[in-house]
């Protein structure tokens, strides 16, 4: 079980991915907090793909670095896109009446943070954390 | 999945047992809120001891359990968030946004209502 790919299209596809990232990082060798973080931004990441694309893919992965053992994870759609993306990184942004701190959060949360998107096409958020 | 409420003199116990979908968790807010209105429960908590991640979605949700309920006259005290939880939470950013009561433990989330209807 070195990497997963998951659809996800509604509500009960979140606890789905947070279970299977869970054990992923649980496999690495993550200890308990760093499993709260990145669970915690993958279940945001995956909730906007529900709430802003209505679907998409995740895809989990081991991830290797200079001796260092990681995570990597890639949340895929092909939504609407997002026509302001450091905008859309700010704290309190939303056009979805949520508190705003979803992506900022799952950027503060995890080490590597990269968001591709194309208006009308979709949007590719790909995000890791390497063990300490 | 039927979460219990329970009913100890005017207070009501929600204990989260498990990881629960967005829908259950927009369930259990109007159950609770139903079932303050029905007994007059006067407080509610809410032990969320179980539960190893909470994001965005389920810490508004408890905002908006504790915010009507205050609307109805009823107070709400979380207790029981995991040290891990914690962190994660002011990581997130969660820290303007969060306007609910907390206690370490149950007993003490007890206290904090009986000294507010004292
Ligand atoms: N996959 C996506 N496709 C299209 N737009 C997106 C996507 N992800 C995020 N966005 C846009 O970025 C904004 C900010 O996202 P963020 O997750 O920070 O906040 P939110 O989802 O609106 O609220 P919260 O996550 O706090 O409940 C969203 O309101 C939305 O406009
Ligand atoms: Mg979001």
């Amino acid at each position: 079980m070195d990497e997963q790919m998951i659809e996800v299209k509604n509500d009960t596809d979140i606890i789905r991915v947070r279970r299977i990232v869970r054990e992923m990082a649980v496999e690495i060798g993550f200890g308990e907090l760093d499993q709260t973080r990145i669970i915690t931004a993958i279940s945001e990441l995956t909730r906007n793909i529900i709430v802003h694309a209505s679907s998409g893919k995740v895809l989990i992965k081991e991830v290797q670095k200079t001796g260092k053992r990681g995570i990597e994870i890639t949340c895929a759609d092909e939504g609407p896109g997002i026509v302001d993306i450091e905008l859309a990184l700010k704290d309190g942004y939303t056009t979805s009446g949520g508190l705003g701190i979803g992506m900022t959060g799952a950027r503060r949360l995890m080490d590597e943070f990269k968001v591709e998107s194309v208006v009308g096409s979709g949007t590719t958020v790909i995000v890791k954390k390497w063990m300490k | 999945m039927i979460i219990p409420i329970l009913k100890i003199g005017d207070v009501l116990i929600v204990t989260l047992q498990s990881e629960l979908t967005d829908r259950e968790v927009e369930e259990l807010s109007h159950d609770i809120l139903d079932k303050i209105n029905k007994v007059g429960a006067e407080g509610v908590i809410i032990d969320i001891t179980a539960l190893k991640v909470v994001d965005s979605f389920m810490a508004r949700s408890l905002n908006s359990i504790a915010s009507a309920a205050t609307l109805l006259g009823s107070e709400v005290v979380v207790v029981g968030i995991q040290p891990a939880v914690a962190l994660t939470l002011v990581e997130l950013g969660l820290r303007v946004s969060w306007g609910v009561k907390t206690a370490l433990n149950l007993e003490k989330g007890l206290e904090i209502l009986k000294k507010e209807r004292a």
